[in-house]
């Protein structure tokens, strides 16, 4: 038999608030200045939350696909702001670097999903085609920001082996060759490491949810390695996508290097 | 008629980010046979103008020009081979000498060109060292050996040219001595056809090792 889904009411949310309250009084007497952080970032996930409930259940209400895209798209270019804003160096064009590769990938491993994996009928339903695109674009943005990290990182430390293998004669891409594979490396680590201990040390997002709804197990568990793959594949996809955007921004197709162009924020 | 130029700089500028000109106007030209120097206090563009002579930076003005033309995109990196670039402190790769001695015929640019281990000892006694130097690791060599290293990874490409900057100014006076030998026995290979641009900041030196000088200050020839 199916459990019955148990709605919350706003006590019960001010239950769970309550924990963080213990938080800060611990933070508190210890003395560990967290208690201001805990609480703005309390309120922010409460207001966020919120509105973004407030403005889905109007999507899932309209059900119209010009309003679907249109949140995929502002989705999209708040995932590549926050991407870059996490990155300590920047270079000029990295924030439509950033943009374009999360907006690309996310869009076509989401379309993919919708419709040719879960072919959802219309291909739009918002109740798939967002949070799908939302688990996909919120693990691409930390790929595509470690992997900017990390792409800026090496070439500032490894200047000078860039610079002397382009004297030597090599071409652009032989100069950059194992900082760009360092980047996508570092880029893909985390939904590795979460692929490989997936079910094991921890229970995801989504497949907590639809357990928490009532799912049965089995189905909430092809949705999940589903929801994995999707995820690896928008990250490479997007890591990928920007690190060779950034690679063609600091060289040149003069095999120059253009490292004057990377600057710390 | 007169041959055209090996290297030639022709209204060469470079401008910061805020609009000022680091490099103006840079005109010079090297023959093949000539040996020349650019001289001038720190911050004066020299640096600079060697890196615009190896087509490492981009200019904003002028051109550099190679046996009397400009050089495509795509030809930019056997150009670099022919006309090499030393930094006053190279990097070295991890792994052992030789190693790093392999390392640019492993690049595209080599074009099927195979590194010769007797040409690289014969490089190496020219230095008074013999072939175990190649199995010495990288980072265990000193500043001195380290330059050295970096300067027979160069030579190895039989270059044309080269664009020396300060090469000597981080070494001891033996280690000095044996890398201005080392010129003098690359260059005096084949006398007529080489040529090089030495930037240092010791008139001396330039004198020694070079015919002609020319002098920049504020990134200007004078």
């Amino acid at each position: 038999m199916r459990p019955e889904y148990l709605d919350l009411t706003a006590g019960q949310v001010a239950v769970a608030a309550a924990l963080i309250a213990i938080n800060a009084a611990i933070s508190l007497a210890l003395k560990l200045g967290m208690e201001r952080r805990l609480l703005v970032a309390s309120v922010r996930t409460v207001a966020q939350l919120s509105l973004i409930g407030l403005v889905l259940e109007w999507v899932f209400r309209v059900r119209s696909w010009p309003v679907v895209v249109a949140l995929a798209t502002v989705m999209a270019a708040v995932a590549g702001f926050a991407a870059v804003k996490r990155v300590s160096r920047r270079y000029p064009g990295i924030w439509l670097n950033s943009v374009v590769s999360i907006w690309a990938s996310s869009w076509i491993v989401a379309g993919l999903a919708v419709g040719g994996v879960v072919r959802v009928d219309p291909w739009w339903e918002p109740q798939y085609a967002i949070p799908l695109l939302g688990m996909i674009l919120g693990n691409t943005l930390n790929g595509i920001s470690l992997g900017l990290d990390r792409l800026t990182e090496e070439l500032v430390v490894r200047r000078d082996r860039v610079e002397t293998l382009l004297a030597l004669g090599a071409t652009r891409w032989e100069a950059a060759r194992d900082s760009v594979r360092a980047a996508v490396r570092t880029g893909m680590i985390p939904i590795v490491n979460s692929m490989m201990v997936v079910g094991i040390v921890s229970i995801p997002g989504m497949m907590t949810g639809q357990l928490l709804a009532g799912v049965d197990p089995r189905s909430a568990v092809e949705y999940q390695i589903v929801i994995m793959f999707l995820i690896a594949s928008g990250t490479a996809l997007g890591t990928v996508g920007v690190v060779l955007l950034g690679y063609r921004r600091l060289f040149n197709r003069r095999h120059q290097f253009l490292s004057h162009s990377i600057r710390s924020v | 008629m007169i041959a055209a130029p090996l290297l030639e700089a022709r209204g060469v500028g470079r401008r910061a980010a805020g609009g000022t000109w680091l490099l103006c106007d840079v005109s010079l030209s090297l023959h093949p046979g000539e040996r020349l120097a650019v001289l001038g206090p720190t911050g004066s563009g020299k640096t600079l103008l060697l890196r615009a002579l190896a087509l490492l930076d981009p200019v904003d003005e002028g051109e550099i020009r190679w046996r009397g033309a400009p050089v495509a995109d795509d030809a930019v990196p056997a150009f670099r081979r022919g006309a090499v670039y030393l930094h006053q402190r190279p990097a070295l790769f991890d792994g052992t000498v030789e190693e790093n001695l392999r390392r640019p015929f492993a690049l595209a640019s080599a074009d099927g060109v195979r590194w010769g281990r007797e040409r690289a000892v014969e490089l190496l006694e020219w230095l008074g060292r013999d072939e175990s130097f190649l199995t010495r690791g990288a980072a265990d060599l000193s500043g001195g050996e380290a330059q050295l290293t970096a300067f027979l990874r160069a030579l190895q490409l039989d270059p044309q040219a080269l664009l020396l900057d300060e090469p000597t100014s981080a070494l001891d006076r033996e280690a000095a001595a044996a890398f201005e030998r080392l010129v003098e026995a690359w260059y005096g290979n084949r006398p007529g056809e080489r040529a090089l641009v030495w930037v240092s900041h010791d008139p001396r030196q330039a004198a020694r090792m070079t015919g002609r000088a020319v002098e920049l200050r504020d990134g200007r020839t004078v």
